[in-house]
Formats: C-alpha cells, structure tokens, sequence
C-alpha cells in the first residue's frame, strides 16, 4: 500500500467502526548497513521497516493511540480499535486537537534524494576507508567501530480533517573510529562521523583524515590537575550541552515542572548580549531536515535566545494553545506528544558587547582546557536541576603546548556556563547536531586523577 | 485435521509452521549458506503513564516481523522485514545471500530438518489473560503517584509502567527449532523537589519476567517512601569536593559499574573487536579475590531471565570471574564461531531488526562474608554511594558513572549527603581495588544498549568496598 491508499484504509476501517476523528503518522523505510573488521565484511545488514501510529478521538474528545507496524487490512482496524479502547484514558486534564497549521502550504524547498548505491559498493568504501585509516600512522592498529549505512524513507501525516502531508529523502551515514596503541601507553582512541543525503555524497577522505588526526593527537597524555579551568568548546561539544539543557526552551518540560525556566521566562537573561541562539531544522546544512513535524505542523526556523535573553520556546499543538501561542512545528506524534529540538544554530551577534575577542582556539597561548566532545550525556546530565557532571575527550594548552587529557570530567550549572561565557569565536563549524562557533567559558570544575 | 497442523504460505503464530520454516532455510542452504537462521517475533505491549493526579499517556502497541541471519565462512548477513509470508521471506534470504556475495552453490552444508519444536510457551499462553488490565494499572499508579505526595517541597510527581509481551519462533539449519512467550513489566517512580534555589530529584524502577501477577503484588507506598526520602535527603545537599577515595557501593544497582565497566568487556564481541583488555586473561588473575561474578538467565521472576535466548539455546549460569580469576566469556554463536569461545545461552537481541549478539542477562558480584556497617566502619575519609545514576564506557574501557544519593564517610560512619558526585576509572584498574564483598546481595532491573539494541537485564552486587576510586565533583 502506498501513503494515499493507507490514508484511504485507514478513513474507511474508521468509518466502518464510527469513529469521526482521527490522524496519524508512517513511516516506511529501507536500510543498508556494512560493518568491516581488517579488510574482511563483518556484518552486512538490510531492513524493510514500516511503522503506523494512528490517534482516535472519543465522543468525549479524549485521545487513544496506538502504534503497529501491522499495516495490513487487518492491522489498520486491530490499531484503531486499540486506538479507541485507550482513548477511555485519554488525558482529561489536557485536551489535544489537530494542529491549526497541519494543512497549512509548506514552501517548496528541493528534496534531495539519492539512489541506493548498493551494498557491495558500500563494503567496498568501507573497507578502503578502513585501510587508508589504518595506513595513516603506525600507531593506528584497528577501527573497532566502523559502519556505512544508507537509509530510504518516506514519511506521511493525515488527519480525519483533510490533512495530508508527506515526503521522501534518503541520508548516508559514515562512522570510524579509530584505535591507537603505543608501547607501555594506554590504548586511545577517537572518531569522525559524517553524513551526506547519499553514500557517494560522505566526504570520505576528510571522515578518514579527522579520525585519524583525533585518534593520534590523543597518544600523548597526561593526566590533568583537579581545579577550575578556562575552558574553550569544540562547536560539536557546545552543542550537546546546549541539546542536553534543551528543556529550557520547551514548552512541554515547562508545563511539566522538569525545566528551569516557567511559564514567564520569556525575555529572561540567560547570557551575554552576544549569543543568539535558534532552532533552524530546515537549515540548508541539515541533512536530516524535516519539512514538518508529527503533528504537520510545518517546521521554521525559531530564534530561542535574542541577545542573550530567552525569545520564544518550542511548542506542539497542546503547549502552544496552553501558552497562547501558534505551534512551532516540533511535535512528536504520541499519547503525550512529545516535544523536541530539530537543530540548533549558535551565533554571535553584531556586536561584541562585553566579549573577550582575544581569545582564539588556534592562537591563545595562556592555560585553558578545549573540550573536543562531551560524553554520557544520559548519565551525567541533571536537565530539571540545571547540573552536569561529564566525561570528556580534550586537551589541556600550556606554555604554548597542547597535551591530551587521560581521563576527566567537567562539571557545573548550566546556568554558570551561560553566564560565564567570556567569547565567542566568529567563525562557525557544521556538525551533525547543529552548527556553532567555538565558545570560551570561564572558571568550570575539571576533575582530574592528577 | 488439527487446525495447528495447517499448512499456510504466511507464518501464523500458534499454528505449525515447520514445513514452511524448512523450505525457507532449505533455500538459503540450496543458495549456497554456512548457516540459515530465522527468528519471528510478535509482540504486544502497553505503556502506562500517570503524572501528578492523572493518567496523561497509556500507549498500546502491536507489530511482527522476521530477522534472517545468513553464515557463509565467517561473515554474516543479516535482513529483517516486517513481510511474514512465503514469498516475503524468501525474498530476504534471496537478498542476505547476494550481500553476502554468495555464488559458490557447489559446496553445500547439509540440512537435516528441524527437530522436534521445543516449546517452552505452553504454560506461558494464558499470560495475555493474567496480566493486570490499563484500568487496573491506572488505579494503581494513580495510588503511587499520590503516595509521593507528601510535602509541598515536591513540585513533579511521575509514574510509568510499560508491559512487553513477546512471542518468538526459532528455527536453523543446525535443527533448532523453539518458541517461547516472554513476559517483562516494570514500574518507574519519578520525583523532583523543590525549595528555593534548592533542587533535587529522585526515581527508582522495579521489574520482572515471567510473573504476570507481579505489577499487583508491588509494595507502591514502600517505593514512593523510598524515593520521597532519597529527594529530601539530597535536597539540600552540598557538592562533593572531587579527589581519590574509597568508596562504599550499596547493594542492587550499585552493580550497574559492574556491568557496564567489566561485563561488557567480557562479551566476546569486544574479543571480536579487540576492545577488551580480558581478551587473553582467561585464568589469570584480573580482580580482587573477594570478587566472584556472575553472569546467568536463570533467576526465577529476573528481568533479565529467559527460558531460551534469541537462537534457539536455553541459558546457562556462567561464572565469569572465580576468586578473582577470569574464568568465561559471554558468547553467542557469531562469538563462538569467530572467537572460539562455546556460546553460554546469551545470543540476545531488542527484536526482530536486530541479529543476536553475545549480551548479559542477570549479571552480579556474588556475596561475601561482610555486613554493610564492617564495609562503612573501615573508612575514615569516604564516599557511600546510595543510588547510582546512569554511566558510559568508552572505547577504551574508561568508565564514568553518576551518583545519585551519595554521602560522606568520615570515622567510619555516615555522614552529610552530597551531590554532584561522579565516579571515574577504568575497569582494569578498578577491578583489583574491591577488596571487601557484603553479605547482602540483591538484584535490580535495568536495560542495557548495545550493539543488538536494548535488552532486559539485572545488574547486582552485595555492599562492595573500592579502596580507591577518582570522583568527580566540583
């Protein structure tokens, strides 16, 4: 069954079961992934998938949901049927509608959509990107974690009211990460991911050279004092803390009591006049872009702190009519919807304000700690207590000399971080979550075993 | 004729479907495949969730699908797809076989049939009948969530309960032929507390396998008590200061370390990868003589139990360290093939559009000889990890975990909570330094992701004293 033909079932198993309202969201895709192991194929994988969640709405206007990847004749009605039974427990306490934007015009943006190259191309790739790594220096003995996938997907919205929405695009993804091995050293190791809308779209050889550059400049280490540090952010490592404390701009963890802002946080001053800060998934960059949320709200690009202050949160259909707003097009189609950020841009502003322009990443020369990327995120991050505790991957620049870090962690208050940013670097760098310029903060803890 | 004698061109559940599973793997086998393995699964779950006084989400869902698994020498190629009939299926082992680049159809294994089905369900198929209603559920986490009302410092009160029913067809080409049912329920309690500038959280979370009365049985005013007073201890609690120091573990998930730091080195995945540094260990010494551990799916009631795993072989009790020496690693069949290691019953996936791998299921530093307050009164400087948080392993072993109710030990005795506590090491290093087991052993339930996705287990371990351990603060 194609979209259009599943929308008609699915009308037609409703009608037949009277039930009057109704949406849902699929999506069907297909999957290829190779991993390698020294040359030889280890795992070769496809999938077809495909996944229907269908919302029925009662006499008493509650929602039930349910979710199946049954999307025969039978599944449809078996998933309504389910659907109404749970909307007997719909959410009284908060009613949810369709979006008013679902059947809005989405602008026309070109949909990039690629080919399957195959699988055996992509174990070709695969294992001439492994042997190029591993030829790249001495100390590189194997990838341990490797893959390249290619993934084809369509996804559809529609609603009992006419709505309907759908596109199809395809993504690539490429991953290596390295291990290096020294005499009498502890083993290190790094990585590099990359994307593109198609396998022959991944830049492969600059995958291959920041693995190989990140792997070797972590062999030489130490382990690093405990103390408070000036600390300079990869783009990468901003961007997931700003991902991790993204309750703070959501409408949904607001209602919840789990985020640090309320309902009257809008315009609060979070940061140096010069951070701005947006949610851009439709950003020319993004490969992963959306053209609308779970609900069909359509997505657009949302500026969350204007000059240091707190401009607009993100919302669903629900928040935005609880906070007398319009949907911003970052649902999450569920018995709660969800809400979620698509894809964060961090800027500087026009002016410097109070910043310290001096401060450069690739020039300093004083003492500061460059934290490359940020990890255990799920385990280190209190987002409804505004606290964070993480390892890290980074270096320690002293005396004009930059040593890798053993092991450590950074830890703080998101609210003290954003405060204390003391520069932020003019030039900006994609990565997979977003883009951001490096950004210098001062005085967080930095726990060392020196 | 019975109606489970029927022959379909379309897997049906509860029916007989040997001859259809045979002429599938006889294909794959005709094509030219080591191994043909196929597993079938259908599933239908329900999640629960209740915030402050009311029910705001309850999410039922249903699906099936197939993930065929195709050895040739020592490669695999894996295909899942949610199309279950004849044609569907064949098409994936037709699509396993040409990525596996497979031409050479001159040198073909031999496949006898399949033996007799080995059913472990029979007794399991009333489950569906058993298990608690999403009214009764309701009720019951309405109940809890009012239970975590007890002052007004508590500003976020959650509940959530979610129910897997799993029902798998196993069959290879080596004649394994099993199904099975798979019951697993668990229940989380959530709060956040509030006073001023002052924040804390606190959650806990219960589960079990195999028991569809257990979500009624659960003791919901002893879990809200529990988790109301690990917030208001940690309300107001300082910041740890960071530095090396002994540490004091508490029972249940305080083995999560265990599991995340040492466990999954000894999965012979991390052989196969050559991640782990256990890799030539086996019969040395790499912990601490008080430590013996575990690894097993055979627990009555466990989280992480199973009556056979995910290809077709029933579980084993496997001690992976005895007296401190590494004595076994976890291996599933692509370990056991490519490492060499005999599989232990651990070949584990999330679900059908994951090929098994070698993954733990209930997973414990076995007991010693010491009481809690023998571990504590051994410390004059210390920290006593209450409830861990979650953790990561990086690529080199390095582990780092957060704690969530921590507290001074000074003289040998508690003392103030502290947050903000994590604690940082590499499991090679961290191994040695346990030098004290309690005698106080319990499990808890958790789930773990990995390279076959997310997979039910339990963590476990007595009270256990580290000697040194770096911990993160500020």
């Amino acid at each position: 069954m194609n979209s259009k033909e599943i929308t008609t079932q699915i009308s037609q198993a409703a009608n037949s079961l009277n039930l009057r309202k109704w949406d849902y969201g699929a999506s069907f895709s297909n999957d290829y992934s190779v991993q390698v192991d020294k040359g030889e194929a280890k795992q070769l994988k496809a999938s077809q998938k495909q996944i229907l969640t269908i919302r029925v709405w009662n006499q008493s206007n509650l929602v039930g949901i349910t979710t199946t990847s049954d999307i025969s004749e039978s599944g449809i009605k078996k998933a309504l049927k389910q659907a109404n039974i749970a909307s007997d427990f719909g959410n009284k306490n908060e009613s949810t509608e369709f979006s008013p934007l679902a059947k809005e015009p989405i602008k026309d943006k070109e949909v990039k959509k690629r080919s399957p190259v195959g699988i055996k191309k992509l174990l070709t790739l695969l294992r001439e990107a492994e042997v190029k790594l591993i030829e790249s220096h001495v100390s590189i003995k194997s990838v341990p974690y490797n893959g390249l996938s290619e993934t084809f997907f369509e996804r559809v919205y529609a609603n009992s009211d006419g709505a309907f929405r759908s596109y199809s695009k395809s993504q690539a993804a490429l991953y290596l990460y390295a291990r290096a091995e020294e005499k009498d050293q502890k083993p290190r190791s790094s990585g590099s991911v990359k994307l593109g809308y198609g396998a022959d779209d991944i830049d492969i050889e600059s995958c291959i050279k920041e693995a190989s550059n990140k792997t070797i400049s972590h062999l030489n280490y130490s382990p690093i004092k405990t103390d408070k540090y000036l600390i300079c952010f990869s783009p990468e490592s901003f961007l997931t803390i700003i991902n991790a404390f993204s309750s703070m701009f959501n409408a949904r963890s607001i209602i919840d009591g789990v985020s640090l802002s309320n309902k009257n946080s809008i315009g609060e001053k979070l940061s140096t006049e010069a951070l701005n800060i947006y949610d851009d998934g439709l950003h020319e960059k993004n490969i992963s872009s959306t053209p609308f949320d779970g609900e069909g709200t359509p997505t657009k690009r949302l500026c969350l702190i204007n000059r240091g202050r707190i401009e607009n949160f993100i919302h669903s259909e629900s928040t935005a009519r609880i906070f007398n707003t319009t949907p911003t097009g970052h649902a999450g189609l569920g018995s709660k919807v969800s809400v979620s950020p698509d894809w964060i841009v961090v800027e500087k502003s026009e002016e410097n304000f109070d910043l310290k322009t001096s401060l450069d990443h690739s020039t300093h020369e004083g003492e500061f700690v460059y934290i490359e990327e940020l990890n255990a995120i799920h385990a280190g991050v209190r987002a409804s207590q505004g606290s964070f505790s993480l390892p890290f991957d980074g270096w320690l620049y002293k005396n004009g000399k930059k040593i890798s870090i053993e092991s450590a962690t950074v830890a703080g208050d998101i609210k003290y971080l954003l405060k204390n940013i003391v520069n932020i670097e003019s030039s900006q760098e994609v990565t997979t979550s977003g883009i951001s310029p490096h950004i210098w903060v001062d005085e967080l803890s930095i726990t060392g075993d020196a | 004729m019975l109606s489970s004698q029927i022959k379909s061109n379309e897997i049906v559940f509860g029916c007989c479907n040997k001859d259809l599973l045979e002429e599938i793997i006889y294909y794959g086998i005709g094509l030219g495949a080591d191994f043909v393995e196929i597993f079938i699964e259908n599933t239908d779950n329900s999640s629960v969730l209740a915030e402050e006084d009311f029910i705001t989400s309850v999410s039922p869902s249903f699906g099936r699908g197939a993930g065929i698994r195709i050895f040739k020498d020592k490669k695999d190629g894996f295909v899942s797809t949610n199309d279950l009939s004849k044609n569907g299926l064949m098409r994936s082992v037709s699509q396993a076989i040409e990525m596996l680049d497979i031409t050479d159809v001159k040198k073909r294994e031999e496949f006898n049939g399949l033996n007799k089905l080995r059913d472990y369900s029979l007794s399991k198929k009333k489950w569906i009948n058993e298990v608690p209603s999403i009214h009764e559920i309701s009720e019951k986490l309405l109940l809890s969530t009012n239970s975590l009302k007890k002052n007004n410092k508590i500003i976020a009160r959650k509940g959530s309960y979610s129910r897997n029913l799993q029902e798998v067809i196993i069959a290879s080409s080596d004649g394994t032929y099993a199904c099975d049912i798979r019951l697993h329920q668990t229940v989380g309690l959530n709060v956040i507390a509030n006073d001023a500038q002052y924040r804390s959280s606190g959650s806990r979370r219960f589960g079990s396998s195999g028991r569809p009365n257990e979500f009624r049985l659960w003791d919901h005013e002893k879990a809200a008590n529990d988790v109301f007073e690990s917030s208001m201890n940690m309300l107001y609690a300082d910041y740890v200061d960071a530095g090396q120091m002994p540490v004091v573990l508490a029972n249940k998930f305080g083995g999560v370390i265990f599991h995340e730091a040492c466990g999954h080195l000894l999965e012979t995945t991390q052989i196969e990868r050559g991640t782990t540094p256990f890799e030539n260990k086996l019969n040395e010494k790499i912990a601490h003589e008080s430590v013996t551990a575990i690894d097993e799916g055979i627990s009555e009631g466990s989280f992480g139990s199973l009556s056979v795993d995910d290809e077709g072989m029933e579980p084993e009790k496997s001690v992976l360290i005895k007296d401190g020496i590494l004595k076994k690693f976890i291996s599933d069949r692509a370990g056991e093939l490519r490492t060499g290691h005999k599989r232990t019953g651990s070949g584990r996936r999330q679900n059908y559009s994951f090929a098994a791998a070698s993954r733990m299921r209930n997973t414990y530093i076995a007991k010693g000889d010491y009481s809690k307050e023998d571990l504590i009164n051994s410390i004059s400087d210390g920290l006593y990890c209450k409830s861990m948080g979650g953790g990561s392993v990086g690529a080199t072993g390095q582990f780092n975990f957060a704690v969530e109710e921590g507290y001074l030990i000074k003289n040998g005795k508690l003392n103030s909570p502290v947050k903000g506590a994590t604690l940082i090491g590499e499991a090679k290093e961290v191994m040695p330094k346990i030098s004290m087991c309690g005698n106080d052993l319990e499990l808890a339930p958790g789930f773990c992701g990995s390279i076959s996705g997310s997979v039910n287990v339990t963590v476990g371990q007595p009270h256990i004293k580290v000697d040194s351990i770096t911990v993160g603060g500020r």
